[in-house]
């Protein structure tokens, strides 16, 4: 199983890698690793725009695995709350990958989410937005249903995904985002 | 009423609520993973405020980054100010957006949108 991970793993290190990580997501490890790709951003030659743009969508990927991963047992040293995300930059184009485990039964509920998401223009993806950000609340974890809307409507490009089957009860889920230079 | 004096962090931004002048500022980022914790005192002054609050309100927004966390506390924020203007107040939000950053100027049309206040868009140039 681990093999699996690592084979992931090793897929989303393709291009030039800015920031890697895989292992427990807790806040602190968000916070420093949004810290430190602040500080790599300030010293790179991107637009001004780019960066802001980059950071944004960064901070949202970032906080959406950390709201959403799902603890499972025995998984690279028993370490709960497992996921890996990298920040590479490949061709012009930036790539956010994260990967966390879901329990398979919410599986079905997130495909259909980004599906939709994916389905819409730019005009709708707007009120969409405007829709979740006026009528649904909060869930349990914090978050406000808006983190994959939002990232499509900055990002302006399609997510791509996929849905490994890990075990009965757990799929792993790979999303990349693209954000063009 | 008392002020609110709140200093930024690298995650939360810097809140000035002044209940005499009328004027509010909320400048910085603000992108902490749960953010009900952190608006909460602010939604809720509001709401004291709008029992006596000053003949003119005016906020000032000027944010560099956001998350979506933090979008739905802010449109709470606004709904309080929508309270007041029902209240036959004058209130007036100023949204500031840094000259390249098109999607913090799309944000604040956004709530231009959704909430019944005058809104003016205020581009800063360096």
């Amino acid at each position: 199983m681990s093999f699996f991970l690592n084979e992931c793993y090793a897929r989303m290190n393709q291009g030039e890698v800015i920031v890697a990580y895989k292992g427990s997501i807790s806040a602190d490890i968000i916070s420093n690793t949004l810290s430190l790709v602040e500080l790599k951003l300030e010293e790179s030659l991107e637009q001004t725009g780019v960066k802001k743009k980059l950071y944004n969508v960064l901070v949202e990927s970032l906080q959406n695995l950390f709201h959403h991963v799902d603890a499972i047992n025995g998984v690279d040293n028993s370490e709960n709350n497992y996921g890996v995300f990298v920040l590479a930059k490949q061709d012009q184009v930036f790539r956010i990958s994260t990967g966390n485990f879901i329990r398979s039964d919410k599986s079905k509920i997130l495909k259909e989410k980004i599906d939709k998401i994916n389905s819409l223009s730019k005009e709708e993806l707007k009120d969409f937005y405007k829709f979740v950000l006026n009528n649904q609340s909060f869930s349990e974890k914090g978050g406000g249903g808006l983190g994959l809307i939002d990232i499509a409507r900055k990002t302006g490009n399609k997510l791509d995904y996929t849905f490994y089957d890990y075990s009965k009860e757990f799929d792993f889920f790979n999303l990349n985002v693209f954000i063009n230079e | 009423m008392e002020l609110i004096n709140i200093e930024g962090t690298p995650k939360t931004p810097t809140v000035s609520m002044n209940p005499t002048t009328g004027v509010i500022e909320i400048k910085g980022r603000s992108i902490p993973e749960n953010s009900i914790e952190f608006y909460k005192p602010i939604v809720d002054w509001l709401e004291e405020y709008n029992q006596g609050s000053a003949a003119k309100t005016v906020v000032n927004i000027q944010l560099e980054y956001f998350n979506t966390s933090s979008s739905k506390c802010i449109l709470d924020v606004f709904k309080k100010l929508e309270n007041l203007k029902k209240n036959q107040k004058d209130v007036l939000i100023n949204w500031y957006y840094e000259e390249d950053d098109e999607d913090m100027l799309e944000a604040g049309e956004d709530y231009e949108s959704i909430i019944k206040v005058p809104f003016k868009m205020i581009q800063i140039v360096d």
